[in-house]
C-alpha cells in the first residue's frame, strides 16, 4: 500500500485507513465510553503528542495516524496562514478541515468578546451540511470533546435560527445564503466577533458562480468583523488552483498584486479504470438515451454491489430508470434521484443507499457533490460526460479507498458521442481538467450585497468600496461601477433622475448611507440569494381522469416540473415522471394534476437537448481525434466506418479549420458547419447566421444545432450563391456578426430576456415569486420582458443591462466562446459543395423536428398560426 | 422641444389588420391601437401612464420610462394615420396622482401631440379624475357613429361598443411552443381593446370575465407580435 512521500513518516505500518462509517448513535456512545475507561492510551507517535489527549487517544483507538495533509493544515493554522486543500474524495478532507478548530476549541484558550461562535463551515448544499454534522458529531462524541456543533439552513426552525444568533454553537455548519442573511442583521458584529476559522467545502463547485461572488463579498465583510480570521478551502482537483487560493484571502492591493492562500495538495490515488461500453446492438446515429445498451448496463449493475448511473438531465434519468425496470428480471432494487423529485422521496433513496439496500441509483448532478454514499463500486455514465472535470468528479464517487482504482463505464448515446467518450476517457486518464473561464464578480450580486450591508448598519461608500474590492471576484471593480451600483440600490440608477424622492438609501449626518425605512430590510431578507428558480409547478397525482371539473383535493405530490414544460401539454398527453408514465389532466393554481396512464409509452418525447455543452477541452480532443485517421482503427466499427465514409463523400474537418458543407435535400438547400463549440454557442451562431442569410436573400427557413455541428436550411440555393460570388463564407462567418447583428438579435432574444430576468431578480429590482402568491403575482409583478424592452430603448447603459450582457457572454448564449471560435477560424473555412447529405451531417439533420428551432424570438409561431387560420378559412386546413 | 422620435413607417404586410364592428370598417395596429378611417379617429386604451413611478413610490424601482415609451408609440401612430381625433378609453393614468409625477418633458411631448387635433380622455376606474395638466376633453363615455366608446364593457351580451379595461391577452399553444401576448378580441358586434401602456400585462381571454361578453362562438382574436398583428383561431388558445 504505497504512501506518498511526506515529511513525517509514520512510526509503524498502518492498516488501510477508512473514513468513518456512520454507526448508530447509541453504539458510538457505548463504544466511546467503554474505551475511555479502558487501559491508558497507546499513543506513542510524536505526531499526536501535540494533540489533546482525547484526540490522540481517538486516533490510537482507530489505529490511525494523522495524514500528512491533516498535519500540514494544523501547522498552517498554528501560523494563521489561510490554506487551500486539494484532495480527491476519501482523503479525509473533512477531518483535515476541522481538526485545527477541534483542538483549539477543546483547549479553550480563546477570550470571548462576542457570542462565542468560533468556526463557520460553509457548504453549497443543505444536505451536505447535515451530512457533515453527522460525520463531525460522532467523532466529537467519541473523542469526548467539549465542542458544540449545529447546522443552520433554510429548513432549520425559526426558533432555533433566532436562538443561534444570540447563543450560537462553537461550530456552525451552514449555507452561503444563511451567511448573507446573518450578516444583514445589526447584531452581526456581536455574532462574529470571536470568529476564528471559516471552512469552505466543495469550493471548486462554489467559487466561480454568482453564488460564489456573494459568498466572497460576505467573506470580505467577515474579515472586517473578525480581522484575525483564517480561511480553509476544501476542493477537488481543478485546472487553476490559484483562483481558489486568491478567493480565500483579502486582496489588499487589487491593482498590483494578487495575494494567495497557501496550498496543500493530496495526490490522487490509483488512476481510475474507465471503459467505454460496446454493446451488441448497433450504436444509433442520434439520440442521448443509451437505450440500445441497456442490457449491458443492467448486466454491469448485476455484477457489482452498488452502481451509480449518472445522466446529464432529469428527462434522461426518468427514461433510463424506466428502461432498466423494464428489463429488471432479477428484481434488483434500483432507485431514482434527481432535483425535481419530492424531498422526502430523495431522502428515502439517500438513506437506502447509505444502508446498502440498493443495487443501483439513476441520478443527475444532484448527487455530484461530496456526500458519502456507502459502498459504490461502479460508476456508469449514460451519454457523454461533456467535461473532463465533471467525469473525474463523478468517478470519484466510486470507492473511497484512495489506493484502489475506481471503476467507471461510459456509455455513448450515439456515434458522435463515442468520440466524446473517448476524449473524456483520455482526459481523465491524463488527469486533465477543463479550463474554467475566469469571471469577474457579477454586478447584480453586488447590488444585493450592498443593500444587505446597509441593512446591517449605515455604511461609508469609500470604506465599502475598499472592502468589496478585497474579494477576489471584485478586485477589478471600478469606482464608477461601484457608485452606479449604490445608485441602483437607492433609486434604480436611471439616467432620468425622477426617483430621488423615493430613494431607499439616505445620507446620515456623518457622511454615511442608511436604509430609508425598516420595511426595506424586511423585504431584503425575503429576497436573498442568487439561486433563482425557473418557475416550477408541483405535480400531483389524482384518482380519476379527464372530467371537466377537476376535484380540488388531489393525492400526493410527486415532485415538480418546469412551468414551460407543463404549459405545452394538452389534457390527455402522457409523459414520464418520478418513474411512472402519467397522464396530464390540467393545471390548477400552481399544481399540475396527473393520473396514472394506462399506456407504457409516453407521448411527449423524453428527449431533452442536454444541459451542458461539450467543454472546449474535450472539443479540442475530439477535433484532434478526427484529424488523425490512425486513431480510428481503435474505434468501434460503426464509428470507424462512419468516418471512413465521410472521407469518401466529403472530408474530415481539420483540427484548426472549420468545415462547411452545402448540399440540396428535398426542396431545400442546406449549409452545415462543424465548429465543435458546444450547443449553446452553436445556437447563438445559428441565430446570427440566419439573419445574415436573410439579408443576402438566401431565404433561411430554420436551423438546428448540437454540440459539434450546426445545420441551416434555406429556400435559396446556397451552393450556387457561393459559386456565383453572391455569398461569401468569409463574410458570413466574419467576427462583425457580434456587432450590429448580435445587438439587433438581442433586442428580441428570448434567451437574453431570460438572462436579464435572472439578473433583475438577484439585483432586487423584481421580487421573487413566492409560492403562495403566484396567482395574484401574475397581476402584481411586472413582466421583466417589458422592462427589458423599455430599458434597451431608453437607458441602454443601465447597470442591469451591463450585468445581463456579461452573463450572456458566458451563459446561455456562450458569446465569448463564439467570439473565440470566429477569431480562430478566420481565413480557415473549408468549403465542400456536395450533391447530397454527408455522413458527418446525418446526426445533426436527424435532430430536425426533435428540437425547437426558433423558439419565441420572432413572430414565426404567430405567423404560422395566422397561416393556419387563413388556410382554415379558405377550406384548406392543415392537419 | 420634441423629444419623441417617430419610427420610420414600416413596410410590413402584417403591421395592421382590418377589423369590422357592426358593419363599420376599422384598422387594428400591432401596437394595440385602432384607427377608424371614416371618422379619422385613433383609439387607444389603458395607457396606465406613470405606472413605473407608482411602483417606485412603493419601493419597486421600475425604469421611469414607461410614459415616454407609451407616448413614443402614440406619436408613431399619429404620424402614420394622421387622425383628427385621438380617444383614450380610460385608465390613461395608473392613478389619479400620476399627472403630478409626470416628467416635464413628457408633459410637453403630450401637448405637442395634442396640437392640431381633438383629444378625448374617457375616465376609467384607475383615473376617475384627470388633472388639467393632461389637457383635452374629459368624459365618461362618448358615442361616435352609432358606437359607444367607454372604459369598461357593459355586462352581458351588449353590442355597438368599443371598450378596454380588461387588458385581454391570449396564450397560443402551437408546434410545441407556448406564447402569451396581448390581443384584440371581438365578435363583430363589440370589441375589447388590448392595454396600450408600456408596462401593462394581460388577462387571459379564456378567463371567466370574458365569456359573458361574447358568448362562445364567432370570436375573432388578433395577437400582438413584434413584426405584426396576427389573427389567430380561438381553438389554438389555452387557459393560463
Amino acid at each position: 500500500m504505497p504512501r506518498k512521500a511526506t515529511d513525517k513518516p509514520p512510526q509503524r505500518p498502518q492498516p488501510k485507513a477508512r473514513p468513518a462509517k456512520s454507526r448508530t448513535r447509541s453504539a458510538a456512545l457505548v463504544a466511546a465510553s467503554e474505551k475511555k475507561k479502558s487501559r491508558p492510551s497507546r499513543t506513542t507517535t510524536s505526531v499526536t503528542a501535540q494533540f489533546p489527549p482525547e484526540i490522540a487517544a481517538w486516533f490510537a483507538r482507530r489505529g490511525w495516524t494523522p495524514r500528512p495533509h491533516q498535519l500540514a493544515l494544523l501547522e498552517a493554522a498554528r501560523e494563521r496562514r489561510s490554506t487551500l486543500l486539494i484532495a480527491p474524495t476519501g482523503a479525509g478532507k473533512t477531518l483535515a478541515g476541522f481538526l485545527p478548530s477541534l483542538i483549539s476549541i477543546h483547549n479553550g484558550n480563546r477570550k470571548k468578546t462576542g457570542a462565542g461562535l468560533y468556526t463557520l463551515y460553509v457548504s453549497p448544499l443543505k444536505a451536505l451540511a447535515a451530512d457533515v454534522e453527522r460525520n463531525l458529531t460522532h467523532p466529537i462524541e467519541e473523542m469526548g470533546l467539549k465542542v458544540r456543533t449545529e447546522t443552520r439552513t433554510g429548513d432549520t426552525s425559526l426558533a432555533r435560527r433566532q436562538r443561534q444568533r444570540v447563543k450560537p454553537p462553537h461550530i456552525l455548519l451552514t449555507t452561503p445564503e444563511q451567511v448573507a442573511l446573518l450578516l444583514s442583521h445589526p447584531d452581526a458584529p456581536y455574532l462574529f466577533a470571536d470568529l476564528d476559522t471559516i471552512i469552505f467545502d466543495e469550493l471548486h463547485a462554489l467559487a466561480a458562480s454568482k453564488r460564489g461572488d456573494l459568498l466572497a463579498l460576505d467573506l470580505a465583510r467577515l474579515r472586517k468583523l473578525a480581522p484575525k480570521v483564517m480561511t480553509i478551502g476544501l476542493s477537488a482537483t481543478v485546472a487553476r488552483p490559484s483562483e481558489l487560493r486568491g478567493y480565500l484571502v483579502a486582496q489588499t492591493e487589487p491593482e498590483t498584486t494578487t495575494h494567495l492562500a497557501d496550498i496543500v495538495t493530496v495526490k490522487g490515488g490509483a488512476k481510475p479504470i474507465i471503459r467505454i461500453l460496446e454493446a451488441e446492438n448497433e450504436i444509433p446515429w442520434t439520440g442521448h438515451t443509451a437505450r440500445y445498451a441497456m442490457r449491458e448496463v443492467y448486466d454491469a449493475i448485476r455484477a457489482h454491489k452498488l452502481s451509480l448511473v449518472f445522466v446529464n438531465t432529469r428527462m434522461q434519468a426518468e427514461y433510463a430508470f424506466q428502461e432498466l425496470w423494464r428489463i429488471n428480471d432479477d428484481s434488483l432494487p434500483i432507485g431514482l434521484h434527481h432535483g425535481s423529485l419530492e424531498v422526502a422521496q430523495r431522502k428515502k433513496v439517500e438513506a437506502a443507499m447509505a444502508e446498502g439496500r440498493l443495487r443501483a441509483v439513476v441520478a443527475t448532478s444532484t448527487l455530484d457533490l461530496g456526500i458519502d454514499w456507502g459502498d459504490v463500486d461502479l460508476v456508469i455514465h449514460l451519454g457523454a460526460p461533456k467535461g473532463a472535470s465533471r467525469l473525474l468528479q463523478r468517478i470519484g464517487r466510486a470507492n473511497h479507498r484512495l489506493d484502489e482504482p475506481s471503476e467507471a463505464i461510459l456509455v455513448p448515446g450515439n456515434r458522435f458521442e463515442v468520440l466524446e467518450c473517448r476524449a473524456a476517457q483520455q482526459a481523465a486518464e491524463a488527469g486533465d481538467q477543463d479550463a474554467q473561464l475566469s469571471r469577474s464578480g457579477a454586478l447584480d450580486v453586488l447590488a444585493q450585497h450592498v443593500l444587505g450591508m446597509a441593512c446591517e448598519a449605515p455604511f461609508n461608500s469609500d470604506a465599502l468600496f475598499d472592502e468589496v474590492r478585497s474579494a477576489l471576484p471584485y478586485a477589478g471593480l471600478t469606482r464608477s461601477q461601484f457608485d452606479r451600483t449604490v445608485d441602483f440600490v437607492s433609486t434604480g440608477g436611471y439616467a432620468l433622475r425622477s426617483y430621488e424622492r423615493f430613494a431607499k438609501l439616505r445620507p446620515t449626518d456623518d457622511g454615511k448611507l442608511r436604509v430609508a425605512n425598516p420595511g426595506i430590510a424586511q423585504q431584503y431578507r425575503l429576497n436573498i440569494g442568487t439561486i433563482v428558480d425557473a418557475p416550477h409547478l408541483k405535480v400531483r397525482l389524482i384518482a380519476h381522469r379527464g372530467a371537466k371539473r377537476i376535484p380540488s383535493m388531489g393525492g400526493r405530490v410527486l415532485g415538480e416540473v418546469e412551468e414551460y414544460f407543463a404549459e405545452q401539454l394538452t389534457p390527455g398527453d402522457t409523459f414520464v415522471f418520478a418513474g411512472q408514465v402519467l397522464r396530464f389532466e390540467g393545471i390548477r393554481d400552481t399544481e399540475v394534476f396527473v393520473t396514472r396512464a394506462a399506456t407504457e409509452d409516453p407521448m411527449v418525447p423524453s428527449y431533452d437537448g442536454g444541459k451542458f455543452p461539450l467543454s472546449t477541452h474535450l472539443a479540442r480532443r475530439v477535433r484532434d481525434m478526427l484529424s488523425d485517421p490512425s486513431v480510428w482503427s481503435g474505434l468501434p466499427n460503426p464509428v470507424a466506418n462512419w468516418l471512413e465514409l465521410q472521407t469518401e463523400f466529403s472530408v474530415i474537418p481539420g483540427r484548426d479549420e472549420v468545415l462547411v458543407e452545402t448540399f440540396p435535400r428535398g426542396n431545400r438547400h442546406f449549409l452545415v458547419a462543424y465548429p465543435f463549440e458546444g450547443r449553446l454557442a452553436h445556437q447563438t451562431l445559428g441565430m446570427l447566421l440566419t439573419r445574415r442569410l436573410d439579408r443576402i436573400g438566401a431565404q433561411p427557413v430554420g436551423f438546428v444545432a448540437n454540440d459539434y455541428a450546426l445545420a441551416v436550411w434555406c429556400h435559396g440555393d446556397i451552393s450556387s450563391l457561393i459559386a456565383g460570388g453572391k455569398l461569401s463564407l468569409a463574410k458570413l462567418f466574419d467576427e462583425d456578426m457580434l456587432g450590429d447583428d448580435l445587438d439587433a438579435w438581442l433586442a428580441e432574444s428570448a434567451l437574453m430576456k431570460r438572462t436579464f430576468r435572472l439578473a433583475a431578480v438577484i439585483a432586487g429590482l423584481i421580487e421573487r415569486r413566492h409560492p403562495g402568491k403566484v396567482k395574484s403575482g401574475r397581476q402584481v409583478t411586472i413582466s421583466t420582458d417589458l422592462i427589458y424592452d423599455v430599458l434597451r430603448r431608453h437607458d441602454p447603459d443601465h447597470l442591469l443591462l451591463e450585468a445581463a450582457w456579461t452573463d450572456a457572454a458566458t451563459g446561455l448564449l456562450d458569446i465569448r466562446r463564439l467570439g473565440t471560435f470566429l477569431a480562430r477560424i478566420k481565413d480557415r473555412i473549408r468549403h465542400q459543395i456536395l450533391d447530397h447529405v454527408s455522413p458527418l451531417a446525418v446526426p445533426v439533420l436527424l435532430e430536425i423536428g426533435v428540437e425547437l428551432v426558433y423558439g419565441q424570438d420572432r413572430d414565426a409561431i404567430l405567423r404560422a398560426a395566422a397561416d393556419e387560420l387563413i388556410r382554415e378559412a379558405t377550406g384548406d386546413a392543415a392537419q | 422641444m420634441n423629444m419623441l422620435k417617430p419610427e420610420r413607417i414600416g413596410l410590413d404586410d402584417f403591421a395592421d389588420q382590418p377589423v369590422n364592428i357592426c358593419g363599420k370598417a376599422f384598422v387594428a395596429h400591432k401596437f394595440g391601437a385602432l384607427y377608424w378611417p371614416a371618422e379619422k379617429a385613433l383609439i387607444v386604451s389603458d395607457l396606465h401612464l406613470e405606472k413605473g413611478s407608482a411602483f417606485a413610490a412603493r419601493g419597486q424601482m421600475l425604469p421611469p420610462y414607461d410614459t415616454r415609451e407609451t407616448l413614443r408609440k402614440l406619436a408613431t401612430l399619429i404620424d402614420r394615420y394622421r387622425p383628427e381625433t385621438v380617444i383614450s378609453l380610460g385608465d390613461s393614468l395608473h392613478d389619479s396622482d400620476g399627472a403630478a409625477r409626470m416628467d416635464a418633458a413628457d408633459v410637453e411631448s403630450l401637448h405637442m401631440l395634442q396640437e392640431d387635433r381633438d383629444w378625448i380622455w374617457i375616465t376609467g376606474n384607475h383615473d376617475p379624475k384627470i388633472d388639467r395638466t393632461l389637457a383635452g376633453y374629459v368624459v365618461e363615455e362618448i358615442v361616435v357613429g352609432g358606437l359607444a366608446l367607454r372604459h369598461e364593457p357593459l355586462p352581458g351580451a351588449a353590442t355597438h361598443e368599443i371598450a378596454g379595461h380588461f387588458h385581454p391577452a391570449a396564450r397560443l399553444v402551437f408546434h410545441g411552443t407556448s406564447l402569451r401576448r396581448p390581443c384584440f378580441v371581438g365578435n363583430r358586434l363589440r370589441l375589447v381593446m388590448p392595454a396600450f401602456g408600456a408596462y401593462t400585462g394581460g388577462l387571459n381571454i379564456l378567463d371567466g370575465a370574458f365569456e359573458p361578453l361574447f358568448g362562445m362562438d364567432g370570436l375573432d382574436v388578433w395577437m400582438l407580435g413584434h413584426e405584426g398583428l396576427y389573427p389567430v383561431a380561438p381553438r389554438l388558445l389555452r387557459d393560463d
